[in-house]
């Protein structure tokens, strides 16, 4: 253990280059360049505000709707999109992991890390939204970073358990975009938790993301926190983290044969 | 001396089964239904390396030869950490840099520059040793004008050249290195020997797999053949080259039959099935001899209906050298349709301008209707070609004198004249 993180430490320029091919390559051919990391969040909610804000009335915590749904879906788009480039890092890169010897790990890594430059790009229209809604953030606003950590933790730990179930089974690739469909209507993101019936509001905490959008919102909006789901959150977030860990530790020897 | 890489009692098994089956879950739940109580079918494995130990010397370079499918590259690929041996021990010190493909890793929507760095990083180089290697590298390669230009945009020898230039520049003290020589134009892979000959003298080990025998030879001190994943022979470059070379071919040459021929690719949908070398008269032979003229007939089956094939016949020296390549597309022929069954084409040449010696052919079939290939045997057959009086006179000519030999002349009507006298008994006449 202690010889693998030495190992990974004096590996970690090829984290940092792995994660910029990763962001160069999905950007070099797109004319839009960065700004898609803006439109698809921007787009969902202006959808989102329209159907579920206007006509069905759900109702926001006393926030404006769009900036509501917003400061979620900034989030559960990097976990979404993240997490599907972190579930077939180990396909998509299978030449190079017949081919040379380095850290596995650093695959999935690479791709969790070079998400959050898109994370930080639609965080940018996150702050202008604030300025137009005359929202003054508190002083809390300064914690986001911790819910922003545990997103990429959550998204390694979910990510390197997918990823390394890809390489054997390629039902994983259509599995992830199903998951993450899924997840949208399971995460408080279109409505807030207090909006579901009591009784199932226990069953939405064991969903890791619900604790990170509502812990996310309080830090920046205030409003009451459920210590009971943020520690549920975390608990879930750290299991998945040390399963996923500890499977791809366990498989990554074979990976080079069976990819 | 120290020892830079110890193999202890290697194996290595591959489930075949998990190899080529399974990979989709479904797969696995249809032979759940169809056999819910059979009993789980025995996978058959393969060993492709079993209890191969060896030691080598720091600054050997040693060369792996064997045919495809003997374990040189699971060998490598073990060596350099990316597979995992299912028992045994495989120690090596120092930095080790494996080439198993020259480019593994580049991008095709970078350019030269940000792939050199890719590359480099993910092959243990820091950035601050690239940053100061990059003009070296680039140099070497020869793509100065390229270096910022997508290598999408790159012909494959482009590629390798820049590929290369980066391992050249890695600075390991344990090269393993993966047949990369056998692409990229002349002129480079004569620079890549050369690179490799500067890290021979720098004291690096060197591990090195090729089928190119001639750059075993000039390059490695030491040769180790494996052969269905055992160490057949371990010892100094030449006799192991030697040894392997004669193993080819070990039947009967004037008629060999063609099913056991270890080193086969292709489809499968036509085979060759035998090869015979004929004397222009007819006559079935074992040996010709230099300058003569001899049939090389090419028996196949076609186990369907084939279009627009194409036959091709590579000679090669004993080390591995190519002499020539004709096919039916070089010739310009398009061939009608062949018919399912058996059938033979014939080869006939006129001259047969070899030095004396013994040389290998690999035969290939395929199609120019899809670039397949339906049958490629890599040094199927071997010919004996004895000395003969090439120039008409007694004198012995061997193979020390060369490969090929020309129709030719020498005239001697200029001995003793200046080319003034020759311009002016021209004019006079």
């Amino acid at each position: 253990m202690r010889e693998w993180i030495s190992e990974l430490w004096r590996a970690r320029e090829i984290l940092y280059f792995l994660a910029w091919r990763d962001v160069i390559i999905r950007y070099k051919q797109a004319a839009l360049g960065a700004t898609w990391a803006v439109l698809q969040p921007l787009f969902t909610m202006l959808i989102f505000s329209f159907f579920f804000g206007r006509l069905a009335g759900i109702p926001s915590n006393g926030i404006p709707y769009p900036l509501f749904s917003y400061s979620a879906l900034v989030l559960w788009m990097y976990f979404s999109v993240t997490l599907g480039h972190v579930g077939n890092s180990m396909v998509a890169n299978s030449g190079l992991i017949t081919k040379i010897y380095f850290p596995r790990i650093l695959l999935p890594a690479a791709a969790a890390l070079g998400g959050l430059l898109d994370l930080l790009t639609s965080s940018l229209l996150l702050v202008a939204m604030l300025v137009y809604y005359h929202v003054t953030p508190r002083w809390t606003a300064l914690l986001t970073p911790i819910f922003v950590g545990q997103t990429v933790l959550l998204v390694m730990g979910l990510g390197m358990l997918l990823a390394a179930l890809n390489v054997r089974y390629r039902d994983v690739k259509y599995t992830i975009p199903f998951m993450t469909q899924m997840g949208l209507f399971v995460t408080p993101i279109i409505y807030p938790v207090t909006f579901l019936p009591h009784r199932f509001q226990g069953w939405l905490a064991l969903n890791p993301m619900t604790g990170v959008i509502e812990g996310f919102r309080a830090c920046l909006f205030g409003g009451a926190v459920d210590w009971n789901v943020l520690t549920c959150s975390w608990v879930v977030t750290l299991l998945l983290l040390l399963a996923g860990g500890v499977h791809f530790r366990m498989t990554e020897r074979v990976f080079a044969d069976v990819v | 001396m120290t020892q830079a890489i110890s193999v202890e009692n290697l194996s290595k098994r591959y489930e075949l089964g998990a190899l080529h089956q399974e990979t989709q879950l479904r797969d696995q739940l249809v032979r759940l239904l169809r056999t819910p109580f059979g009993k789980r079918r025995t996978r058959e494995t393969l060993w492709a390396l079993s209890d191969v130990s060896f030691t080598v010397e720091q600054g050997e370079v040693v060369g792996i030869i064997g045919r495809n499918g003997a374990g040189k590259s699971t060998l490598l690929k073990i060596l350099s950490k990316i597979t995992y041996p299912t028992s045994g021990r495989v120690k090596a010190r120092g930095r080790v840099a494996a080439l198993l493909e020259v480019g593994a890793g580049f991008h095709e929507e970078l350019t030269g520059r940000e792939n050199i760095y890719l590359n480099g990083s993910i092959m243990g180089m820091r950035k601050r040793e690239v940053d100061a290697k990059l003009e070296a590298i680039v140099e070497f390669s020869g793509l100065q004008r390229f270096v910022d230009t997508p290598i999408k945009r790159y012909s494959s020898g482009m590629r390798s050249r820049l590929g290369f230039a980066v391992a050249a520049h890695l600075d390991p003290d344990v090269l393993i290195v993966d047949e990369v020589l056998a692409v990229g134009d002349a002129d480079f892979q004569k620079k890549c020997i050369s690179a490799m000959h500067e890290l021979r003298g720098g004291g690096r080990t060197v591990l090195f797999v090729s089928h190119n025998m001639s750059a075993v030879e000039n390059l490695c001190s030491r040769g180790i053949w494996l052969a269905q994943g055992r160490v057949q022979l371990d010892g100094p470059a030449p006799k192991v080259i030697e040894a392997y070379m004669t193993s080819f071919a070990a039947a009967e040459n004037a008629s060999t039959a063609l099913g056991s021929v270890g080193d086969r690719s292709g489809s499968g949908e036509v085979r060759f099935t035998r090869v015979e070398f004929r004397s222009s008269e007819g006559d079935l032979q074992t040996v010709t001899r230099a300058g003569r003229s001899i049939v090389i007939r090419m028996h196949y089956h076609a186990n369907e209906p084939i279009i627009r094939p194409i036959f091709a016949v590579r000679f090669y020296t004993e080390l591995g050298t190519l002499v020539t390549t004709t096919s039916t597309w070089l010739h310009g022929l398009d061939i009608c349709p062949v018919p399912a069954g058996e059938g033979y084409i014939d080869l006939e040449i006129d001259s047969l301008n070899l030095m004396p010696g013994r040389y290998y052919l690999s035969l290939r079939l395929g199609t120019s209707v899809d670039q397949r290939t339906y049958d490629a045997l890599e040094h199927a057959v071997y010919l004996d070609v004895e000395e003969a009086p090439i120039y008409g006179q007694s004198r012995r000519i061997d193979s020390r004198f060369g490969l090929v030999f020309f129709p030719q002349r020498w005239r001697l009507d200029g001995i003793g004249r200046s080319a003034t006298d020759a311009a002016k008994r021209a004019a006079d006449a």
